[in-house]
């Protein structure tokens, strides 16, 4: 009888068995054995207790991001689970390890309409790379080895279990040595040898090449090839939203973030290149624009895991399904003609020479960072102090939500690290940054982590800034950029239809007073010169800190490709 | 559109089938006929989804990111053999019986069922086969019918089993490859 565990014990070991330590979620009817026999692992197995399952979701996502590893958040049936929806579908959009454990009504009221009973497995199919609805104690302890694998293998995802109650209560002596039976799930790692050769040698014939790099080099941990790589062939290094750290962006062949808000000469570059290497990026439309005027001049290799990805948005030349970090030693085990690279050094350097002449005639960036003009805030003036401020004291991690701030944030603070930019690129979910910063806080608790935020996005998810107390996490500040609007849909209605300033104004708390309710320490910055003090008394300060920082009300992300066309066509005022 | 025969084997599963066609809805990829069911191999089912696409190498790699899915191949420009059943109901008044019977027999359809007014008639065949049987039979007044979808087989010894893809020895390949990629 001592050997027998309950579904919800087997549940737990089995999450410490496969490496999970920590968790973030919320109880309820349905889930109440996992919690019940959580309080004895306690020790191995930490529970963050979030105010609503989204945040829970964000949190589990902005743990998994910053690390590398799974992100798990749990939810109860019903609402606990379509709460979750949100984050999940973030998740698979970003490619985030991460799992989701779902309670469910106990398996004989199942189908009949029972109170809290939800169809998330259903619900999540299209947004889930794998999902399980567990009616048996016999098949949970196999059902957490095979999800975590799946969510953590190949591209990576979401991957979601629901667990009837039942199943959680019912006892068996378990058996955790079943080993992984997928006869349809083989990602390919290893690219190959004669499409590796094939791209090198179309770089080799190429005059003007470009390298780009997505999420795939953040979640392969390939920063260190991508340098060696473009460091011996000499070869310029675009990154996009999901890039921003895999390649420090102070080295001299960064040329920085592409697509819509991208950098003219990072645009340019692309438009004009003749050979584009595409490395774990998706092409997606924010980076595209018109998909049809993409780099028309170039030989396109792209590099993806995912086969699917390959063709799908950018017809390509040279399709390598691979990991990006196994890809890359391949390339670099590569030993072309002596006199080929010879001849590719001398035309390349030219094009290098070229894309940093356009470099240093489109220096927006560092208008922005030394305006001279000090009687209004801009929010630039925000990011010029901010990235001073964290590149003195460095070992920062910065999560962003979505908008207007977010754009600003990647243009303007510095990136030097793989997974210290934390964003919600693919699905733009408006109140990830403040779930998402809980995550990243709790993995990496020497890091000061910033929240940089709009006024809008904040107000979705805040309730978690309770949880921050309540955990004793000390690490996070945030920074409010509130400019009184939903900035970046009024910066469209002001662009393209006439100002016509529909569902945009925004009326805010006083979030300074907000914070000093939820524990933390509040400051409102009214003015431009009070923002350095501000920033230095949140560093000071051993503890959580909000800073409202009541910007310029219409102000515009630039430059800017509009909808629908080329990146080649960007507007800069 | 160009019209694509798809033969997909998956792991017979329960919700296999909901995540594939949830998939072609999603992606906007169009279903002309669809058709599964167990295969020679215990644990592996059989789909044949004829699909309207002018992108069917990305209908493709979709099916494959679903787990479950073990094969798919496009067999639109291979030598097959396609199937599909209808069963029809036909108004017959007992004078034309006689010309409804002929006509079966010049199809090959066979008569499963007769009544004072009616007959049901089982035709089986290729797509264009049994188009041509049901226009043949509508001036005699089609009181019901119900088609299958397509179902299609490679000629000769070539094809598609279950049988050698439900191994086990590959989960060791993924998984040193991973820890390799993560050094």
């Amino acid at each position: 009888m001592s050997d027998k565990r309950t579904g919800a014990q087997i549940l737990c070991e089995a999450l410490i068995q496969n490496g999970v330590d920590t968790m973030f979620g919320l109880p309820g009817g349905a889930i109440m054995p996992f919690y019940h026999a959580m309080w004895e692992y306690r020790s191995e197995l930490r529970h963050i207790l979030c105010r609503h399952e989204q945040g829970a979701g964000h949190a589990a996502e902005g743990f998994a991001r910053s690390t590398g590893r799974i992100g798990v958040c749990i939810g109860t049936s019903g609402p606990g689970t379509t709460n979750l929806v949100t984050p999940i579908a973030d998740a698979w959009m970003d490619s985030t390890p991460m799992l989701a454990i779902c309670g469910q009504v106990s398996s004989a009221v199942l189908g009949k309409d029972a109170f809290q009973e939800t169809d998330i497995t259903g619900i999540t199919m299209p947004i889930t790379k794998h999902n399980y609805l567990i009616k048996r104690v016999e098949d949970i302890a196999y059902a957490v080895k095979e999800a975590i694998f799946i969510a953590t293998t190949g591209r990576p995802g979401p991957v979601l279990i629901d667990i009837t109650k039942d199943a959680l209560q019912a006892s068996i002596v378990p058996d955790y040595s079943k080993k992984i039976f997928l006869p349809g799930y083989r990602p390919t790692y290893q690219g190959s040898k004669k499409q590796v050769k094939a791209a090198l040698d179309l770089m080799l014939q190429s005059k003007k090449p470009v390298m780009m790099i997505g999420n795939g080099v953040m979640m392969a941990n390939a920063s260190d090839e991508v340098m060696a790589f473009a460091e011996r062939y000499q070869i310029p290094v675009i990154t996009t939203l999901h890039g921003l750290g895999a390649f420090p962006q102070d080295h001299p062949l960064s040329l920085g973030m592409p697509g819509m808000h991208g950098w003219v000469h990072a645009n340019r570059a692309i438009q004009e290149s003749d050979f584009l290497l595409n490395i774990g990026g998706r092409f997606d439309d924010r980076v595209t624009g018109k998909a049809s005027t993409f780099a028309p001049n170039a030989s396109i290799v792209h590099v993806d895991i995912d086969p699917s990805e390959i063709g799908k948005n950018i017809e390509v030349d040279v399709p390598i399904v691979g990991d990006a970090k196994l890809v890359l030693l391949s390339l670099l085990e590569e030993e072309p003609e002596e006199a080929k690279v010879t001849q590719f050094h001398q035309v390349a350097a030219d094009w290098l020479v070229y894309v940093r002449e356009l470099q240093a005639k489109h220096q927006h960036k560092q208008q922005y960072l030394n305006r001279p003009d000090t009687s209004v805030m801009m929010p630039h003036d925000v990011y010029a102090v901010l990235t001073k401020e964290m590149n003195e004291r460095g070992n920062y991690r910065v999560v962003t939500d979505v908008g207007q701030h977010q754009m600003w944030a990647a243009q303007l603070l510095d990136w030097y690290r793989p997974r210290t930019h934390i964003t919600s690129g693919g699905a733009g979910t408006m109140g990830f940054a403040m779930p998402a910063a809980l995550g990243v806080a709790v993995a990496h608790p020497e890091d000061t982590v910033w929240v940089v935020c709009g006024d809008g996005g904040f107000q979705m998810t805040n309730q978690e800034m309770i949880v921050v107390v309540q955990e004793n996490i000390k690490n996070i500040k945030i920074a409010i950029i509130n400019n009184g609007f939903l900035g970046m849909v009024r910066q469209w209605q002001e662009l393209f239809e006439g100002k016509r300033y529909s569902g945009t104004p925004l009326t805010s708390p006083n979030f300074q007073k907000l914070a000093e309710a939820y524990g933390w320490t509040g400051i409102t910055v009214e003015s431009g010169d009070q923002i350095e003090a501000a920033v230095q008394q949140a560093y000071a300060t051993d503890g959580p800190v909000l800073i409202d920082f009541r910007v310029e009300r219409e102000v515009n992300v630039f430059p800017m490709v509009p909808q629908n066309k080329s990146i080649g066509e960007m507007i800069t005022e | 559109m160009k019209t694509h025969i798809l033969v997909v084997l998956m792991q017979d599963h329960p919700g296999v089938l909901n995540r594939a066609v949830s998939m072609f809805r999603r992606r906007g990829y169009n279903i002309a006929s669809l058709a599964v069911g167990h295969t020679e191999t215990a644990g592996v089912s059989r789909m044949t989804v004829v699909v309207e696409s002018d992108h069917v190498e990305q209908v493709v790699k979709q099916l494959y990111r679903l787990v479950e899915v073990l094969k798919v191949s496009d067999v639109t420009d291979d030598p097959t053999v396609e199937r599909e059943m209808a069963l029809v109901k036909l108004h017959v008044p007992s004078q034309q019986r006689a010309e409804i019977v002929a006509l079966a027999e010049v199809f090959g359809a066979k008569i499963v069922d007769v009544s004072v007014t009616a007959m049901v008639i089982e035709m089986t065949g290729g797509p264009a086969k049994v188009d041509n049987f049901i226009d043949m039979v509508r001036p005699f007044g089609i009181k019901e019918m119900m088609r299958t979808g397509r179902i299609a087989m490679v000629r000769g010894a070539r094809g598609h089993s279950g049988a050698d893809l439900v191994d086990t020895g590959w989960q060791n390949d993924v998984a040193g490859a991973a820890s390799a990629a993560a050094q």
